[in-house]
């Protein structure tokens, strides 16, 4: 039997999202055919915004890449606007002749721009915000010209007003309204709002009409003039004024439309062969304009598509967000309040908050915050549940935190949400998907449950709850033992089963290791081979031999791998201090090789950046510095203050204490990176307190303090113990360091192993058991010495090839085709 | 073998690390990297990664796939689509290794892509 055929017209958002539901369902039911005016695959639209600002690349933004299509079977017909639809013989015709017929045809032709009808709108320079193509002519534009006018201050005119001015043009936003988003914000939030965007250097315009736009001899916009007969200079005009549901096609082929083209509940049109989802549709009455809603159209229609008949769509409630990175606002329901309404407002101009709630008949009806939103989601629920307010009353505006229920510090919120809950607004993903696809797949990272659920991928405003979801799920192992679970898919076993067997077993080689732990791969994958090769490493040193392909590119080459796939190179820069000889090498290296970027890091040395890898060895050469590691899972830099060699309250010689230890632990290898501090006093300006080893000088000796990080959780170093000499600083801050690299798992950072293993525990070892100091001190002596400045090794020849590209041969020594074929 | 195709020594097999890569530096195209995952065989792809052009020859090589350096997304040698569930392909060359010496088929005409990589030892 022939299959049904499915035109779809639109090759955007809510088309192909009905597509995906559909093929979810019943894969293969139809033969599909997409037509999309655009030259691209579907793309997310809502990210368009990040683009402009130079967030985001288009390539982060496609939503199906074209290989999707051909998976799927699906035809697809780029750059072809269909232009017509002959119902009687059930095809529709593209400007170019193309010709498709159906057995059900899906219209999700989207929105065009209202470019308001005024002298000047053909001028050139004069655009929409709608899809890609709009985007890069603003981006283009903002390279070369100087003046913007963006004509509407709602969401879509205030993201290109941000964009614009990030990209470094002088915009003016003109808005019809007394306030901005006069449709999301009342007007005490709007003026917070437009403070915080002046103060980020765009200029606002309110209570104004544009009555004109001015042209030069070219056709090019020159001016903008305004109802009150104001005028400003403008290169590029940004009509954002409103969109219209695209309804030409459909009205042309005599369907029914009034705001849209009208819609029942299943989404069908009047013509019942033919459906519409997306902004261009009307349903009861409403076209939507955010994604939301429009991917419940989507779930609904795909499953009459399937005709399984079960589920109509009855309109959504709409919450939003302005994607101006640094700036929140969140509004949803009817906030605006007025008769029969009562109003909560709890309002801190000087600080930026306001939050504004809506009551009707004991109900929260609407929302509206500014400055901070993290309980937006869980107003929003309120108004969809209808939820009674009853002796909540008083706390109601506080927030989820400040209501019994949840009562736990607001970065817990994850963990009080139902199951049920939403979390992610864009595509309706709720908490309990999240935990079960965390659960059953295994997924570890926020981008795995992107890529899974949805969740967090369309605008990103909800990455942070699905992160601390994620840390709900991998649960208080997440705390206690992040590895209890095996070390990836090559293995059941544990990181410390994995160690143990390297210790009790001799194992000293890759391939010895992974027949004796009967390993799945017959070499491992790009997650185990680096922590195997570490832990044999660092169990027998000088005996077991490194493996440069079990190394992470960065730890193979000695130097840290860019965007780009150049290099940057951080000299050894011991204690931060360095002197005249050396810095004129840094800066005739940097002429010398043409490095772009020379620049001072957060760890107190000089970085190379954009280093061609055919040149590193060369740079190394020249600079005559040893390595600083600042690639490695090793040490990287000791930091320090200037101590009271020079500074006026500086009780101990900060400076040399850091030289010596960064002598000492000099090419260490760890399972993570390794940071030290040294202050001088304990006004701490070496940051010694978020350090993996920080040290703090007293009166009376030094304070050792372990365990600190100021990476992607701030953790504050614990105190370990107090010392007198710089020798037993140098004593207590190895065997602690020893410690560490014997025991604690791969990639985990001092915080994490103290976490598992307990401060108690460490103090016994390094503190209160000297016998086992010193051992543990002598053994990571034993396992530094002789180690060679990678760098340096790689100067004398070893192992070349890594830096040197294969050539082609000269083209008269290529043997002709035909005498191999 | 396609018969559009040009083949060229490029290196010997030694010359390549085992479990690892080199990349083929070629003027003006694109760069390729060639990958040895096990001892006598040898897999070429365009030096790209389907995500965002990270240069896959300076990835860690495991079986039969390389790691991307940039991001992590694993791409197979054999036809170079990457692994699920990532969705890309890398663009595959065709390799021979004729004795110890390694040969590899460049296009004629550089934009047409070229079917899987097959190694005959
Ligand atoms: C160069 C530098 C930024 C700068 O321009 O100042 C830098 C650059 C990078 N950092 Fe950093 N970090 C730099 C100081 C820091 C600091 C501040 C410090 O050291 O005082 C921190 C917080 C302190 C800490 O680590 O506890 C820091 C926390 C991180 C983290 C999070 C670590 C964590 O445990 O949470 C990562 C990710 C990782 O290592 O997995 C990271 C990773 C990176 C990487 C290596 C990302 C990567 O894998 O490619 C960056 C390399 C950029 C490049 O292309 O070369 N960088 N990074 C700094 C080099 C310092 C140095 O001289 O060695
Ligand atoms: C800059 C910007 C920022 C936004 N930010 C947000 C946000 O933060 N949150 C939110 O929820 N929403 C946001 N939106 C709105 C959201 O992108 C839209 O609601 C959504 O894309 C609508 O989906 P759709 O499929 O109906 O239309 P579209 O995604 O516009 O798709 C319609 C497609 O159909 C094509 N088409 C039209 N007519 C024809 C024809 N005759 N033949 C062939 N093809 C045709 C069009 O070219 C287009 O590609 C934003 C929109 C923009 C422009
Ligand atoms: S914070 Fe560190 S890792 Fe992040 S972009 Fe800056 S240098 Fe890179
Ligand atoms: S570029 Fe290869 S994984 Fe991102």
């Amino acid at each position: 039997m022939k299959k049904p055929r499915l035109v779809v017209v639109g090759n955007g958002m809510a088309g192909i999202r009905t597509l995906e539901e559909l093929l979810k369902l019943v894969p293969g039911m139809y033969d599909i055919t997409v037509f999309g005016a655009e030259p691209h695959p579907n793309y997310n639209r809502i990210l368009l915004s990040p683009v402009l600002a130079g967030e985001q690349d288009f390539d982060d933004i496609v939503l199906n890449p074209l290989s999707w299509y051909a998976d799927n079977g699906i035809t697809l017909h780029l750059g072809k606007e269909v232009t017509r639809i002959d119902r009687v013989r059930r095809r529709v015709v593209a400007a170019d002749g193309t010709e498709a017929e159906y057995d059900r045809l899906l219209l999700a032709t989207g929105s065009v721009p209202f470019i308001l009808p005024i002298p000047g709108k053909d001028l050139k320079g004069v655009i929409g915000y709608r899809d890609i193509h709009d985007t890069r002519t603003m981006i283009e534009t903002a390279k070369v010209k100087r003046n913007a006018v963006v004509i509407g201050g709602g969401l879509l005119g205030l993201e290109a007003a941000n964009g614009l001015r990030q990209r470094g043009m002088e915009v003016t936003v003109v808005h019809l309204a007394g306030w901005l988003l006069e449709r999301q914000l009342d007007p005490v939030a709007g003026a917070l709002l437009e403070k915080s965007l002046r103060e980020r250097g765009l200029d606002f315009r309110l209570n104004t009409s544009t009555t004109e736009i001015v042209g030069n001899e070219a056709g090019e916009v020159a001016a903008v003039r305004f109802s009150d007969g104001g005028e400003v200079a403008a290169d590029l005009v940004v009509m954002a004024a409103g969109i219209r549901p695209n309804t030409a096609l459909a009205q042309a082929a005599g369907i029914h439309c009034n705001r849209g083209i009208v819609v029942n509940d299943t989404l069908q049109t009047y013509d019942p062969r033919v459906y519409a989802v997306g902004e261009c549709a009307a349903h009861r009455g409403i076209a939507y304009g955010l994604v939301a809603p429009l991917f419940e159209q989507a779930k609904i229609c795909a499953n009459h598509l399937a005709t399984f008949g079960i589920g109509i769509y009855k309109g959504s409630a709409v919450s939003t967000k302005l994607k101006v990175t640094g700036i929140d606002l969140f509004s949803a329901g009817d906030f605006m309040g007025g008769e029969g309404t009562e109003e909560i407002v709890l309002s801190d101009p000087a600080a930026g908050l306001y939050r504004k709630l809506v009551i009707r008949d004991d109900r929260l009806v609407g929302a509206c915050l500014y400055g901070d939103t993290a309980d937006g989601a869980w107003y929003f629920k309120q108004i969809k549940d209808g939820t009674a307010i009853g002796g909540r009353r008083d706390t109601l505006a506080f927030g989820e935190t400040a209501m019994g229920e949840a009562g736990t510090a607001g970065q817990d919120r994850a963990a009080t949400m139902a199951d049920t809950d939403e979390v992610c607004g864009c595509n309706g993903v709720c908490k309990g998907t999240i935990v079960k696809a965390v659960r059953e797949q295994g997924l570890f990272t926020v981008d795995e449950v992107k890529k899974h659920t949805k969740a967090a991928s369309s605008c990103g405003s909800c990455t942070g709850l699905v992160e601390q979801i994620l840390m709900n799920c991998l649960g208080s192992n997440f705390q206690e033992t992040p590895k209890t679970k095996a070390v990836c898919g090559c293995t059941s076993l544990t990181h410390g089963e994995v160690r143990q067997a390297i210790r009790e077993h001799h194992l000293v080689s890759h391939a010895q290791a992974y027949a004796f732990m009967e390993w799945r791969t017959p070499n491992g994958c790009a997650t185990c081979r680096p922590a195997i090769n570490y832990y044999m490493l660092s169990t027998w040193p000088r005996e077991a031999v490194d493996d440069p392909q079990s190394r992470f590119i960065n730890e193979r080459a000695h130097a840290n791998i860019q965007k780009d796939g150049t290099f940057s190179v951080v000299p050894q820069m011991k204690g931060g201090v360095t002197n005249p000889s050396e810095l004129r090498r840094i800066a005739d290296v940097a002429d010398k090789y043409a490095i772009p970027m020379v620049k001072v890091t957060g760890g107190q040395r000089i970085d190379l950046l954009g280093v061609r890898k055919e040149d590193l060895v060369d740079v190394w050469r020249d600079l005559g510095m040893k390595s600083g590691h600042a690639y490695g899972k090793s040490i990287r830099t000791v930091k320090t203050c200037v101590g009271s060699e020079f500074c006026r309250f500086g009780t101990q010689n900060s400076t040399q204490m850091g030289i010596d230890l960064e002598t000492m632990l000099a090419n260490m290898w760890s399972p993570h990176k390794v940071k030290l501090a040294v202050s001088g006093c304990p006004r701490n300006c070496a940051e010694s307190g978020i350090k993996d080893v920080g040290i703090i000088a007293v009166d009376s000796g030094w304070e050792i303090h372990v365990g600190g990080n100021g990476g992607i959780r701030t953790e504050v170093a614990q105190f370990l113990c107090k010392v007198r000499t710089a020798e037993e600083v140098k004593e207590y801050t190895g065997a602690f360091l020893q410690l560490y690299r014997e025991e604690a798992y791969y990639l985990d950072r001092t915080v994490h192993y103290i976490q598992r293993v307990g401060l108690e525990y460490v103090k016994r070892k390094v503190v209160e058991d000297a016998e086992s100091r010193r051992a543990l001190y002598e053994r990571l002596l034993y396992a530094l010495e002789g180690l060679p400045d990678p760098w340096q090794a790689r100067i004398a020849g070893e192992r070349p090839r890594e830096y040197t590209p294969l050539k082609l041969e000269a083209p008269e020594r290529r043997i002709p085709a035909t005498l191999e074929d | 073998m396609p018969t559009n195709a040009n083949w060229m020594r490029v290196c010997t097999l030694g010359e390549i690390p085992l479990l690892g890569s080199r990349v083929l530096d070629c003027g003006q195209g694109e760069a390729i990297a060639l990958f040895r995952p096990e001892a006598g065989k040898v897999f070429a792809l365009a030096d790209r990664c389907p995500h965002r052009g990270g240069p896959l020859s300076q990835g860690i090589v495991a079986g039969e796939t390389v790691t991307c350096p940039l991001h992590g997304w694993n791409i197979r040698l054999d036809d170079g689509q990457a692994c699920a569930p990532d969705v890309g392909c890398a663009r595959t060359y065709p390799v021979q290794l004729r004795g110890d010496e390694v040969w590899l088929a460049l296009p004629l005409e550089p934009a047409t892509p070229v079917g899987a990589a097959e190694a005959v030892a």
